[in-house]
């Protein structure tokens, strides 16, 4: 048998961040208590009826042109009939053959297409299932019944769980960027299904996928279909067939079950939602969307490449983590009026993406298995280290004002307590050794102290340095530039 | 005033009574109160499924003055019951009120109290009410009408001075004729259905059952606009005037043979013979009038009409009345066992017969596989019932036909047969199907019951309509008061 190829597609649920909700005035909220924002559209009270909301569909266009696709001129909503306790009208309004935004693009996925629909309401079972069946009571609360969500479909041009999870990230920052959405996994406005398949390495076909739903976090989302793909390799190893099905992962035990199989597949009854006329997409509506854009990711590392000089690399991290090249811009800007010396682009970004959020994801790794992973990568916006903090203490660093391992001391305290690198560096002595002392001094005693290290240098052995270095290091509590240090040894040693 | 005098008034001299300081609108609303009080809960005519205590009005420095309303039961009124003439929400207590009906309460309408009807709007005879049947004034053996039966049968017996009510394919014309009075149902979208009860959503419109063409003009000027609550209405292009045209020169009335065809017999299509004659004989005084009768007019799909209403209303009504699962309000099924138990035994108990039939009906007509031949097929007649029309209005002005095949038929008739019960809507749906305005006016007896004429015009041609019926009302002279209690 050849190898199997695993082909993934992504539903993404995203809740828009309006102000109202998507065919009511109820205001959107989170955590309020339970149906304290409802009315009698999204209650589905007898007599009431849906308005779509304009700022929705504003959302949605700005979605469509940041993916690339093609915007209907015309689009329509229509009913997906079924019944369950969330949904309070007996149908979800959704959109079915003709959707806001047809195809596109994000990256090297291509997208599907994007539509508009409202969320169901939340429901909590009480009693030991935890699910419907069994449960004592249920409860609905409908604070979340009708908020908008835009779903966005991909084709299946993924072939990894990590390049699904590296994806997603883009569109979550992409989103984000949009301002359209919160994109947070863990309170429910980012949530991704998958569609998975294996087929022959190679092979143009597809072969039968299953849909697996609540990955509600981006490690299990690639935990999940990691789990799925191996079950389905084991199948097919068995030579037995993949059976097309919904399934439900469950993250605490790495389960896979089956939700329900395509003969117990619901039957929608999709038809035209009649109490909504057609959005028909005006071009003062597309100039809006389009003047709403903003920078998006692509854009960004574009231009921290041109102006600032960053490297591809470090132009791209900053650019598809939002919160990182928020981050790094503000403490740019923040160094312009700073007393201190100026950071160079550059080193800022290194700073901030090697040593400070190492730092941060030190502190934060032991939420492991925990929901909330998507957070796990640190957002410094979020830490103690304030933005013109770190600008000054880069700016410190590079100005050679203070050592490298001076500076990685400051920023260990940084990330504890916050405060002025320049009030640390002062109260903790921790200046660049000034021409006035003596350094050459100190270089001496350390090869006083280190003879045998120091008979090894001479002999050719660049590394031996290191317990001279460390000597001086401990004498000048840091504070001495490491270069100096072994220009120094080496001019001493006559090298 | 006596009370006969009072109750003699139509809503727009009563009003005009009270703005003159002629008579008291406490007085007004009190004659009826008493009345509609006595023909609720099986008995009388069993048209009320609710009646005020005292009136709302604005008081009577607004246009209406006071004018008590009498409501269909599907509009929600805040805090008053609002059932829709079914035992799923019996006592439901609505938190808001329908537009139709708080446009007219601004203006100064009273609410007199709350109509039965078919129940969810479906049926044409009101015994498809959970509150029991409604007797026609004019025989108390035979049926209103429905599925707006309370609403025409207490405007006819003058227990109400007008009436609000909901036309889907007939629902208001068909029982206006029935008993005798004036009911219109608007171009779709001119008045707001935020707040009905929904039966069909792309048919439903709210409109008014009066005894004359004057009333019904005085209530659609205050019911129709744009509502943003209900995203189909429109703006009306002008403002509803009250007609004044007392004749009918140049004016081309078209009569489409495929709804005026008489009754062949056995198989229950066509129209019946009285009713043809006095559709006739009311086209000889339209003549007089100076009217023009052209029947050569063609509407070649109307007679896949009824076909289609039958598989577009039933399927949205499917979906409309999903919601009616015990979850939130009305009946719930005691002790259910599990989630599907208390769906199935909450609607099994809660909804009557019809409103099953038609539920089963439009679920099969939008299922997978089924969808195309049913309800896409439905939605091309209908585009072709909309061409017929247009067609028709650029060689004629209006399009005239009877409103219902027959007078007003006996308790128990056709409960049997609910094919022959459809057929009542055969010459009422098309104009529904195409979304334009339809009058029916009362133009003579037959066998001692009424018989409704039917006038229909281009979308929003609703003055130039109401302007029509009212030259032909007073050249017809019909007198309803016979059927008044």
């Amino acid at each position: 048998m050849s190898e199997l190829e695993p082909v993934i597609g992504l539903e993404i649920h995203v809740q828009l961040k309006t102000r109202t909700k998507m065919f009511c005035g109820c205001e959107l909220s989170f955590g309020d208590p339970p149906n304290t924002h409802t009315c009698p559209v999204c209650l589905g009270l007898p007599g009431s009826l849906p308005v779509a909301n304009a700022r929705a569909v504003h959302f949605g266009l700005m979605i469509g042109m940041a993916l690339e696709s093609e915007l209907a001129p015309r689009s329509i909503f229509h009913r997906k009939n079924y019944f369950y306790p969330d949904l309070p009208k007996g149908y979800q309004i959704s959109q079915y053959d003709e959707p806001l935004c047809l195809g596109g693009r994000l990256g090297d996925v291509r997208i599907h297409r994007v539509h508009l629909e409202e969320d169901a309401a939340k429901l909590t079972h009480v009693g030991a299932s935890g699910r419907i069946q069994g449960s004592d009571e249920s409860i609905v609360d409908f604070n979340r019944g009708g908020t908008p969500l835009a779903e966005i479909v991909t084709e299946p041009d993924l072939r990894t769980p990590e390049q699904a999870g590296e994806w997603l990230r883009l569109l979550r920052t992409t989103l984000r960027q949009l301002g359209v959405s919160d994109v947070n996994m863990e309170e429910g406005s980012l949530r991704c299904d998958a569609n998975i398949s294996l087929r022959p390495a190679g092979s143009g076909e597809l072969g039968t996928k299953t849909e697996l739903k609540n990955m509600n976090s981006f490690r299990f989302i690639e935990r999940g279909i990691r789990a799925e793909i191996a079950r389905q390799e084991k199948l097919l190893g068995a030579g037995e067939r993949v059976v097309q099905e919904t399934l439900h992962f469950d993250p605490a035990s790495n389960a896979i079950t089956t939700l329900r199989s395509k003969e117990e597949a619901h039957d929608y009854r999709y038809f035209p939602e009649p109490d909504l006329v057609p959005i028909a997409i005006e071009q003062a509506m597309l100039d809006a969307a389009a003047g709403a854009m903003g920078e998006l990711p692509a854009a960004r590392a574009e231009r921290l490449q041109r102006t600032l000089g960053l490297s591809a690399d470090s132009a791209r991290q900053m650019a598809f983590r939002t919160e990182l090249g928020d981050y790094f811009e503000a403490a740019l800007a923040a160094s312009v009026g700073g007393a201190g010396p100026h950071p160079p682009a550059q080193a800022l970004a290194n700073w901030i993406s090697s040593d400070l959020l190492a730092r941060l994801q030190d502190g934060a790794s032991s939420g492991e298995g925990s929901a909330g992973g998507e957070e796990v990568d640190g957002d410094p916006s979020r830490s103690r280290v304030q933005p013109a903090a770190i600008a000054a203490l880069v700016g410190l660093a590079s100005a050679k004002q203070i050592s490298v391992g001076a500076a990685r001391q400051v920023l260990d305290r940084l990330v504890a307590e916050g405060g002025d690198p320049l009030e640390i560096v002062e109260a903790e002595g921790l200046a660049a050794m000034g021409d006035a002392e003596d350094l050459g001094a100190i270089v001496a005693a350390a090869l006083a102290a280190n003879a045998d290290a120091a008979e090894r240098v001479r002999a050719g052995n660049a590394k031996a340095i290191g317990p001279i270095v460390g000597y001086v290091m401990r004498e000048t509590k840091g504070r001495a530039d490491g270069g100096d240090v072994t220009k120094l040894v080496n001019e001493q040693l006559g090298i | 005033m006596s009370e006969t005098e009072i109750i003699g008034l139509s809503a727009a001299r009563a009003a005009a009574e009270i703005a003159a300081g002629e008579l008291a609108a406490e007085e007004l609303f009190e004659a009826y109160r008493a009345r509609a009080a006595g023909h609720i809960a099986g008995e009388g005519l069993n048209c009320f499924t609710w009646v005020a205590q005292e009136g709302t009005g604005e008081g009577t420095a607004a246009p209406l003055g006071g004018v008590p309303l009498a409501v269909k039961d599907l509009f929600c009124t805040e805090g008053v019951p609002s059932q829709s003439g079914s035992k799923i929400l019996e006592g439901y207590l609505p938190p808001y009120t329908a537009t139709a009906v708080s446009r007219l309460t601004s203006a100064g309408a009273s609410l007199l109290g709350k109509t039965n009807q078919d129940e969810f709007a479906m049926g044409s005879s009101n015994e498809n009410s959970a509150y029991g049947p409604v007797l026609n004034p004019w025989n108390r053996a035979r049926v209103p009408g429905g599925s707006s039966g309370g609403s025409a049968a207490a405007v006819a017996a003058g227990l109400a001075p007008w009436a609000l009510g909901t036309d889907t394919g007939g629902s208001i014309r068909q029982p206006a004729a029935l008993c005798g009075i004036v009911g219109l149902k608007p171009t779709y979208g001119a008045v707001s259905r935020y707040g009905m009860i929904a039966f069909a959503s792309s048919l439903d419109q709210a409109g008014p059952l009066a005894r004359d063409v004057t009333d019904a003009a005085l209530m659609l000027h205050y019911l129709v606009g744009r509502d943003e609550r209900d995203a189909t209405s429109l703006g009306f292009p002008e403002e509803i005037a009250l007609p004044s045209a007392e004749r009918l020169d140049g004016i081309r009335l078209g009569v489409p043979k495929e709804l005026t065809a008489g009754s062949s017999g056995a198989d229950g299509e066509g129209i019946e013979a009285g009713v043809l004659d006095a559709f006739e004989a009311a086209l000889g005084r339209a003549e007089e009038l100076g009217a023009e009768i052209v029947r050569s007019v063609q509407l070649p799909h109307a007679p896949h009409a009824l076909a289609a209403y039958y598989v577009l209303a039933p399927a949205e009504a499917s979906s409309n009345l999903a919601r009616f699962d015990g979850v939130r309000y009305g009946l719930r099924a005691e002790d259910p066992k599990d989630l599907l138990d208390m769906y199935t035994r909450t609607r099994h108990e809660g909804f009557g017969a019809e409103v099953k039939r038609r539920i089963m009906l439009g679920t099969y007509a939008l299922s997978s596989g089924y969808y195309d031949a049913y309800y896409g097929r439905a939605q091309r007649v209908r585009t072709k019932i909309a061409e017929d029309f247009r067609a028709a209005f650029a060689e004629v002005d209006f399009i005239v036909t009877p409103t219902a095949p027959t007078v007003a038929f006996e308790l128990g008739e056709k409960t049997g047969d609910p094919l022959q019960m459809y057929l009542n809507d055969y010459c009422t749906v098309p104009m529904s199907l195409a979304g334009i305005p339809a009058i029916s006016i009362p133009c003579g007896l037959s066998e001692g019951l009424p018989v409704g004429l039917q006038i229909a015009g281009p979308a929003f041609s609703e003055n130039r309509l109401l302007d029509a019926a009212h030259a032909l009302e007073r050249e017809l002279g019909f007198d309803g008061s016979q059927a008044r209690l």
